[in-house]
């Protein structure tokens, strides 16, 4: 069914299926970004440089690339899939949970990135201080070094949320092209295309167009305060 | 009573610092010398912000670090106090003096209401760290260190960053942490005038190692430490105030040995004042000199002669006939020194020609 002057329904499921990766992804790499940041930003071994290397692959590497790696590891005869099937979890392919997975890996670095300059701003000092005021490590991070890091945070989950509804190559090689479980907003655009539905593919298109710019004037028109006090 | 035992051995390219110390656990100990001498890491070894692997570390007969055992910094009862006061830029005044005490289980040293009070930061409670001048920030640190109620308080140079003004503010509020608490402070400067005002005991450190340490009178007064062979070279005194006259605006005050007449603008009989004579205005004679407008001539023994360069000495002499008082330095040149045929154990007199007197405060409860 075509919409005359609106986004279709599938159109619209579309981009809640899109909206919902971001969000999911976005928690995710908060939760596991967040310390690979910090050891990063804090750590003095010689390790950190190919951990970084690592981290910022995806930044690189053709989604395609990633996307073919992660689906052979999400396979029947990859360890990822022997670990679903161990479990008795249906098979990450085509699932909305390969999705996240294959995402969040490929967002990473705009999580990671931000939140280490964000941390190697914050230094030695305030952690230290906060050592000598009695907070142990854990407590220092919460007290002191996120409250300080706290533009960081918001620039990594902006950039993570907005780089996750913009990709396409990744959702491809990992979710397919399912309605409702896969197809995102990127997905839909290019089935439009194939089908010549360039009425539909325009509407589609200037909402990711709107929205990539709105976020990114968000990012850039807000600045936080220059760092003083102390 | 509480001592602190420190020894740390620890390489760096470039630099290796190398003490063995024992502090008495009253007091202030300055630890003394040059940037880059190793003062700071020393300090930083004793708060646990810096690792020394082959070290000891007991305070108060608790041990801190040896082979076997690692306090980490956050469970080390101290205060330490930064040379930026380092304040927590996303906190209150108030947020940072509570941020340390609310991790102490009771206030035994000093309560919020009374730190305020102490450092006057009543009218900042609200105030974001950007929003005070480099002294008021000075005083949030030392209030925000004093109220996690440690045993030990280790200060860093906290007012090398200030300028004259700021520093002139502090100084006042440190002495007042000397004289209300018992609470051993372990200050660093590179300041001789600070270290005169401040301290009780003297370490000197230069090139990661310590090169002096004793009571303060007795490291100034020692003619081989680098202190007396500093152009500002002084010794610094306890005395008591032994009489007032008000007719010349002198005081009289007693020093181990002898009495020596100070101008003071306010003294009350009986107080403890800490004095200061400079090596340069001391000069010695064999002979009691006649009359002169130098108001203290004090029979004295030289005690020990140092050369400064090929021109100039510094000996110390002990007040007293019998030469068992308080010492002084007194700089000359070697021609006179040589010409006079001075040597150790011979009775002089020493003439001083200006004494200065502290700000006053009560020290009677002190040794």
């Amino acid at each position: 069914m075509k919409g005359t002057n609106m986004l279709t329904d599938s159109d619209l499921q579309a981009i809640g299926l899109t909206v919902r990766l971001a969000g999911v992804v976005t928690m995710i790499l908060l939760l596991f970004g967040t310390p690979i940041a910090w050891w990063l930003a804090r750590a003095k071994t010689s390790w950190k440089g190919p951990i970084g290397a690592v981290v910022a692959l995806p930044l690189v590497l053709p989604p395609s690339v990633l996307g073919f790696y992660l689906l052979l590891a999400m396979g029947p005869h990859g360890p990822v899939g022997h670990l679903t099937r161990t479990l008795g979890i249906e098979p990450l392919p085509f699932t909305f949970r390969g999705l996240v997975l294959a995402s969040a890996f490929y967002s990473l670095p705009f999580m990671v990135q931000p939140l280490q300059t964000a941390f190697e701003a914050v230094g030695d000092r305030p952690l230290e201080v906060a050592a000598t005021l009695r907070a142990s490590p854990l407590d220092a991070f919460f007290t002191v070094a996120a409250p300080l890091a706290a533009p960081g945070f918001l620039t990594a989950s902006i950039l993570t949320f907005a780089h996750t509804i913009g990709e396409f190559g990744v959702v491809l090689m990992i979710g397919g092209n399912l309605p409702g479980v896969t197809r995102v907003a990127s997905v839909q655009i290019y089935d439009h295309v194939e089908a010549l539905e360039y009425t539909q593919a325009h509407r589609l298109s200037a909402v990711m167009l709107i929205f990539s710019f709105l976020t990114l004037l968000a990012l850039y028109a807000w600045r936080p305060n220059p760092k003083n006090g102390g | 009573m509480a001592a602190i035992d420190a020894h740390f051995r620890r390489d760096w390219p470039g630099f290796s610092l190398d003490v063995d110390l024992h502090l008495p656990g009253r007091g202030v100990t300055a630890l003394f010398g040059h940037s880059g001498s190793g003062k700071s890491t020393l300090l930083r070894c004793i708060a646990g912000l810096e690792r020394a692997p082959q070290g000891r570390l007991a305070v108060d007969s608790e041990v801190w670090q040896d082979a076997g055992r690692w306090v980490p910094t956050h469970r080390r009862p101290i205060g330490y106090v930064f040379q930026e006061a380092s304040l927590f830029a996303h906190l209150s005044v108030m947020g940072n003096l509570r941020y340390g005490m609310k991790r102490v289980s009771d206030a035994q040293l000093v309560s919020l209401d009374h730190a305020i009070e102490l450092l006057g930061l009543g009218h900042l409670l609200d105030r974001k760290p950007d929003r005070l001048s480099g002294g008021e920030r000075q005083r949030v640190a030392i209030g925000r260190a004093l109220l996690t109620q440690p045993k030990l308080l280790l200060m860093d140079e906290p007012l090398s960053a200030l300028d004259r003004g700021a520093k002139a503010e502090i100084l006042p509020f440190i002495e007042k942490l000397r004289d209300h608490f018992a609470l051993p402070i372990i200050y660093i400067s590179h300041d001789l005038a600070e270290v005169e005002r401040l301290a009780d005991h003297v370490v000197l450190i230069d090139q990661g190692r310590v090169v002096g340490a004793g009571p303060l009178a007795d490291v100034q007064s020692d003619p081989a430490s680098p202190l007396a062979r500093s152009r500002e070279a002084a010794v610094s005194l306890r005395g008591v105030v032994e009489a007032i006259d008000a007719t010349f605006g002198l005081i009289a005050v007693a020093v181990a040995g002898g009495r020596l007449l100070a101008p003071a603008p306010a003294a009350s009989v009986g107080e403890a004042r800490r004095v200061h004579i400079l090596a340069s205005a001391v000069s010695l004679a064999r002979e009691k000199p006649g009359r002169s407008s130098i108001l203290n001539v004090l029979p004295a023994r030289v005690v020990a002669m140092n050369p400064l360069d090929a021109v100039e000495v510094v000996a110390a002499v002990a007040l007293g006939e019998d030469g068992e008082g308080a010492r002084l330095l007194a700089r000359m040149t070697r021609k006179s020194w040589e010409e006079l045929g001075l040597a150790p154990g011979q009775n002089v007199y020493a003439q001083v020609k200006s004494v200065s007197l502290d700000a006053g405060r009560a020290e009677g409860a002190k040794n």
